[in-house]
């Protein structure tokens, strides 16, 4: 018998308890939901998409549904860019999108054609670590490292853009950016110290 | 098929300073380092789960006819077309003997509801596009019934408590008989783990007996015997990859319904399959710290010296499987008293089973414990910290063992130092700074210091470098880096030269990451590794190299590199030309390392901490700011400074949610999660952390284990929340004994 099968005894169990649950005793209600027939299906439409990624041109025909960050990771291969929530609001899937940042969990893909995308693959400069993941190392800036590409892409643009006067002002334009594990204080720590080095970023 | 090359060892291109820098940290910077849902097999389909629009009730019907013909979707599997799955069977003779019954919700397996967002369906298409838009074209009708989630309401209905222990020592309630005394209750949310990375499977069956996975675990062979049994495949068969593991805090300590449903999909569909849960998924499907209720009574007599603790408990499960943790085991032993007793009952409600999160029960039980000691203080009119030195015990009052090693007061010395105490009001309320009320709290916490078992295998190869290999798992707090360090501190050689491998079922035996075991464990393994590998080189420069031949080993040092005779440094020989001399030309070597030793076993041995915290509160709308924060930590020699301040510091922020802005929501009237988003779920951000000052007494425990080393992980958390709600109310005066604390909870009605 296959064990996933529809059980009859198992049924006749939970009726006969559904009966005792006193506290809350509603009487059984038959309950219909997802309204399939409201949908039509649609086509898909395949686009065709061209922008630039750390410098280099990409061209390739994509679903239009794909966001930023899943044509990054499920297709392009570049998973240094997190998925977070699928909701803007972690920040873990931050990269830069014509040098401001931006979150490409709630982007499709397509709204980006021509743009100059960088991730966390284009910090660096062949063997030569970015300043700001340099600085997240020393400083220990992470634990888990889940959230640190990130985090690293805001630090980046809260210094370019000026916000780095202060650790509060720093704070308060890191509040995009969670970290679960709690690396808070030395993220502020990477940050203060690249600002002060005033190294070109 | 062979997987090497999808599971490649990423390497450091990146220079690193291995002194003072994780020696995986530039993978992390880098974007390199790969998590699980970031493989990419071949053919590999994507499944999503339809999850219940119901708390409890029977599907009676579930249409999937749209939903199979949307494009690109391969299957929709579920309770009428789910293969067979020898561990869902719930009659032991029918299970073949090497299977054991999965615990927890069997997913796909049957039409019951348990719970609100139970995965009821797996859609598996060939693109996450495709896979997403079929969701909504599953239609499903219920039979509901009646449920209960509402764990404050049920829980004063005494008929539905179970699994109740009783535990006493002297009298039942002595704490009445003394002079001042304290009664309280204390009630904490369901909080919830959300470790950033969200959990995934990706299954890839290379035989009918022989499956790969991926998956974010914090135990690969934990999770690799799990699948064995119930899945009835042999250990050797089953392959759990988990190479960086992104948080964890406990949700990854048992497989969920990622697990079996990627294996039977991928089953089904003989190709790969990858399940990511979605976020509002990491709410419901991978457990939470169950929503609690503890009663406190404490007393004292005129001294401070304690009369009598009695601790009483309710957490919640599921109701389909119990979930325990140790909520009132810190009131038996952390303070000296000779009159304790406690009573822990679980309560089952129509929700998902709950699990471990940091600290586990301890911190539950901590905020209760050491909320009420700091109100007694106020009784007594005595200082909070004078009245713990006073109930210090340097034997654990409920084993009679000494603790193997009980630094809590140093840890006083310097919290108290460095927060500045002295400026603590003694009456509540009475501090002001710039117009803000100021007030001082400070907490301990306690945990378990174990040593369980675990195998490494060292691989000194010909050129010298040291590859050391154990089945453990890194979720963040750095075992990559202690591990190598306390490897290159045991054979005195350069730390950039050892590679320390963990995150596969496939190398050595180890634990779990989980309970503040890894160091003590792994680390114990690793030191063992290394002492007999240093013993092996002295045997082999004995043996074959002339000049040592009349010495004896224990004669001999291995240091920088070389096997050096203690009596006459001129004899020595590099290690890179003595293994040229041997045989193997390399040592390839595995040792097992077990539990505590007869002799270790005469202590009871616990990491503790110490938390201090100073903040403000806004008299007029009861903001409250914690300005600053010292932890201390008492957990024997700190193996890896750097990242033993992070954990330390991570628990500082996890404590801060925990008792200011955490709490899992529900909608009683359809038992559904309301808040399952980062955006309504609120975890501390950048700015709501202090400036956070960490110590360690950093003292070996050479009653622990040969490295004296003890867990941090718990400890860092533990009693956090119990500091800063003793802050609270030593700059208001107003006691808040359910968290987290809010402005209404203050009597203010918060901001517009």
């Amino acid at each position: 018998m296959n064990p996933c099968q529809f059980d009859g005894a198992r049924r006749g169990f939970l009726k006969k308890s559904a009966s005792v649950a006193a506290l809350y005793f509603t009487p059984s209600v038959l309950v219909k939901t997802f309204a399939a027939d409201a949908i039509v299906p649609m086509p898909i439409s395949k686009e065709k998409l061209k922008f630039i990624l750390n410098g280099k041109p990409v061209a390739l025909e994509i679903d239009a549904r794909t966001t930023m960050l899943n044509l990054l990771r499920e297709q392009i291969g570049y998973t240094g860019t997190k998925k977070g929530c699928e909701m803007g609001q972690c920040g873990a899937c931050t990269i830069h999108v014509n040098g401001k940042r931006l979150k490409s969990c709630t982007q499709l893909a397509l709204n980006h054609q021509n743009s100059q995308i960088t991730t966390i693959e284009g910090l660096a400069k062949g063997d030569q670590l970015h300043p700001m993941q340099a600085a997240f190392l020393k400083n220990d800036a992470f634990q888990c490292g889940y959230c640190t590409s990130g985090q690293i892409m805001s630090a980046v643009t809260c210094v370019r853009e000026g916000k780095a006067t202060s650790r509060a002002s720093i704070q308060a334009y890191m509040d995009t950016n969670i970290c679960r594990c709690g690396a808070y204080q030395n993220i502020v720590d990477a940050i203060v110290e690249v600002a002060k080095s005033g190294a070109k970023i | 098929m062979n997987h090497t090359h999808l599971h490649k060892q990423s390497t450091n291109r990146y220079k690193i300073n291995f002194e003072d820098e994780r020696v995986d940290g530039a993978d992390k910077v880098t974007g390199k380092a790969k998590y699980t849902a970031e493989y990419n097999l071949p053919n590999m389909a994507y499944g999503v789960f339809v999850t219940s629009s119901i708390a409890k009730g029977t599907i009676k019907n579930l249409d999937t006819a749209k939903a199979l013909a949307s494009p690109g979707v391969l299957d929709v599997i579920y309770y009428a077309n789910c293969p067979s799955v020898p561990g869902y069977l719930t009659n032991a003779a029918e299970r073949p003997k090497n299977v054991f019954e999965w615990r927890g919700h069997k997913v796909l397996y049957d039409n019951q509801v348990k719970f609100f967002g139970q995965p009821i369906a797996l859609i598996v298409a060939d693109s996450l596009e495709n896979a997403n838009a079929a969701i909504r074209l599953v239609r499903a009708e219920y039979e509901s019934q009646a449920f209960e989630t509402n764990f404050e309401l049920v829980r004063k209905d005494a008929s539905k408590l179970k699994g109740t222990v009783a535990y006493k020592r002297g009298t039942e309630n002595a704490f009445k008989t003394a002079s001042a005394f304290v009664e309280a209750e204390y009630a904490i949310p369901a909080e919830v783990h959300l470790p950033m990375e969200m959990h995934a499977t990706i299954a890839f069956w290379e035989g009918d007996d022989k499956v790969t996975l991926y998956d974010k675990t914090q135990g690969p062979k934990s999770t690799q015997t799990t699948v064995a049994r119930t899945f009835g495949l042999l250990d050797k068969n089953v392959r759990v990859i988990a190479e960086n593991v992104g948080g964890g805090f406990g949700s990854g300590l048992r497989s969920w319904a990622n697990v079996p449903a990627a294996l039977i999909a991928a089953k089904k569909l003989n190709r790969p399959v990858k399940i990511v849960l979605t976020r509002p998924q990491m709410f419901s499907l991978v457990g939470y710290r169950p929503e609690s209720w503890q009663k406190i009574g404490i007393g004292a007599d005129a001294t401070g010296r304690f009369v009598g603790i009695t601790h009483e408990a309710i957490s919640g499960t599921s109701r389909y499987e119990d979930f325990r943790e140790g909520i009132v085991n810190v009131s038996k032993f952390l303070y000296a008293c000779d009159n304790v007793d406690t009573k822990y009952s679980l309560l089952p409600l129509d929700l998902s089973t709950p699990v471990w999160m940091r600290g586990p029960g301890e911190a539950t039980g901590s905020y209760g414990l050491e909320s009420a000691i700091d109100e007694l203080s106020y009784k007594l009119k005595m200082d909070p910290i004078e009245l713990r030195l006073k109930n210090f015990t340097a034997v654990n009052p409920e084993n009679k063992l000494p603790f193997s090693d009980n630094n809590l007061k140093d840890c006083y010395a310097y919290g108290k130092e460095k927060i500045g105490w002295k400026n603590r009001p003694s009456t509540p309320g009475t501090l002001k700074e710039n117009g803000w009320l100021i007030g001082y709290g400070m907490a301990n916490g306690v945990f378990g210091a174990g040593k369980g078992s675990a195998s490494v295998r060292a691989l000194l190869n010909k050129e010298g470098k040291l590859t050391l290999e154990c089945a453990v798992s890194d979720m963040g707090p750095g075992t990559t880096t202690s591990m190598t360090i306390i490897a290159a501190a045991a054979m005195q050689m350069p730390i950039e030269k050892i590679k320390f491998k963990l995150g596969d079922s496939d190398l050595p035996p180890g634990p779990s990451q989980g309970g503040s075991g890894t160091t003590s464990t792994v680390g114990s393994a690793v030191d063992l590794a290394c002492t007999t590998l240093k013993q092996n080189l002295k045997d082999l420069a004995i043996k074959l190299v002339p000049a040592f031949a009349a010495l004896k080993s224990e004669g001999l040092e291995v240091k920088n590199e070389m096997v050096i005779a203690s009596s006459d440094p001129s004899i020595k020989i590099t290690i890179v030309d003595l293994l040229q001399l041997s045989p193997d030309k390399q040592i390839d070597l595995m040792i097992a390392s077990t539990g505590k030793t007869a002799e270790q076993l005469k202590f009871t041995s616990n990491s503790f901490s110490s938390h201090y915290v100073k903040l403000a509160v806004n008299p007029k709308d009861g903001t409250i700011k914690i300005l600053q924060v010292v932890t201390t930590g008492d957990a024997g020699k700190i193996i890896s400074p750097k990242t033993a301040r992070s954990q330390m510091i991570g628990g500082v922020v996890g404590g801060i949610g925990m008792a200011l802005t955490e709490q899992l929501e529900m909608d009683h009237v359809s038992g559904q999660i309301i808040n399952a988003s980062f955006g309504a779920y609120h975890v501390p951000l950048h700015s709501q952390i202090p400036p956070t000052d960490v110590w360690f007494v950093n003292k070996p425990d050479v009653n622990m284990n040969s490295i004296g080393a003890k867990g941090i992980g718990e400890i860092a958390l533990i009693g956090f929340a119990a500091a800063v709600t003793n802050a609270v109310y030593n700059a208001t005066g107003k006691r808040v004994r359910d968290l987290p604390i809010t402005h209404a909870k203050l009597g203010f009605k918060g901001k517009v």
